[in-house]
């Protein structure tokens, strides 16, 4: 683990290219769990750049970048909780789950 | 940089671009576990056990199962008609792709600018313990009331309207 080279670059690197994976999942596919996934694969990435930089950080032992990754991983399972009861809520609704059909907003 | 982190990286951006292009969802889903696994594999390369250990229970444990059942009581497993990609993906894919430019940019014009090696970190997860209900104790508690909140939302928000016409 001590070879030289740009260590956080690469995994900054690695985290952007998942947000923009999660990104163009979250922009193309039709269904909402897809919708969803692009945003958890999002989240995901974040973590990994919190990470990244607690670890390369000046002061590791303060533990923020950490701390914050644990939290926002809670959060992200609270929208995710959240975000598949709604799907289910509208499937009940409409028996669709596909986006470019859900153009109503009345219930 | 070496070996081990390339294949980590390669696994997870695997991982999430499978999961993105597969037609049956849950394919997708196993796909989006797959990169789930290789995040927690690199959080634990970087020397973060305790987030690395949380990424696979709250992740592979618990949202991916989430995602599965969502697509079965959704009848997700089958292919719709009209195709899986959204009628404006070729604006998504740009959007994407210049997202990812600007990240990129950002961080190669930086590589000089970023600290690059340092002293691993002794971490015990008794300090995080310590840490958690000292110094980040609000926080805590406001994570706790969030996660009821949700619970108790996802449960009102998916469960069956009774006494209402459809």
């Amino acid at each position: 683990m001590t070879s030289a080279g740009p260590q956080l670059t690469g995994y900054l690197l690695v985290a952007a290219m998942l947000f923009a994976i999660g990104l163009a999942g979250a922009l193309v596919r039709r269904n909402a769990i897809m919708v969803l996934i692009g945003i958890e694969l999002m989240l995901n990435a974040a973590n990994l750049n919190l990470i990244a930089f607690w670890r390369f950080g000046a002061h590791p032992e303060t533990l923020t970048g950490m701390m914050f990754a644990v939290f926002s991983i809670a959060v992200a399972a609270a929208e995710a909780a959240v975000g598949l009861g709604l799907v289910i809520s509208i499937y009940r609704h409409t028996y669709t789950t596909d986006l470019d059909r859900m153009n109503r907003m009345k219930g | 940089m070496n070996a081990v982190f390339y294949l980590l990286a390669v696994l997870t951006l695997a991982g999430g671009l499978a999961a993105i292009l597969f037609k049956h969802l849950i394919h997708s889903a196993l796909a989006v576990t797959v990169a789930f696994g290789g995040l927690a594999l690199l959080f634990l390369q970087l020397d973060a056990q305790f987030a690395g250990f949380a990424q696979i229970l709250i992740y592979i444990g618990a949202v991916a199962i989430l995602i599965v059942f969502a697509i079965l009581l959704t009848h997700g497993s089958e292919l719709p008609k009209e195709g899986v990609f959204s009628r404006s993906w070729i604006l998504g894919l740009v959007i994407a792709a210049g997202v990812f430019a600007v990240l990129a940019w950002a961080v190669l014009q930086s590589v000089h600018a970023a600290p690059q090696q340092s002293a691993v970190p002794v971490v015990s997860v008794r300090d995080i313990g310590n840490a958690l209900v000292g110094r980040y104790v609000l926080p805590l508690e406001i994570v706790g009331l969030l996660l009821t909140a949700a619970t108790v939302g996802a449960v009102i928000v998916a469960k069956h309207e009774t006494g209402r016409s459809r």
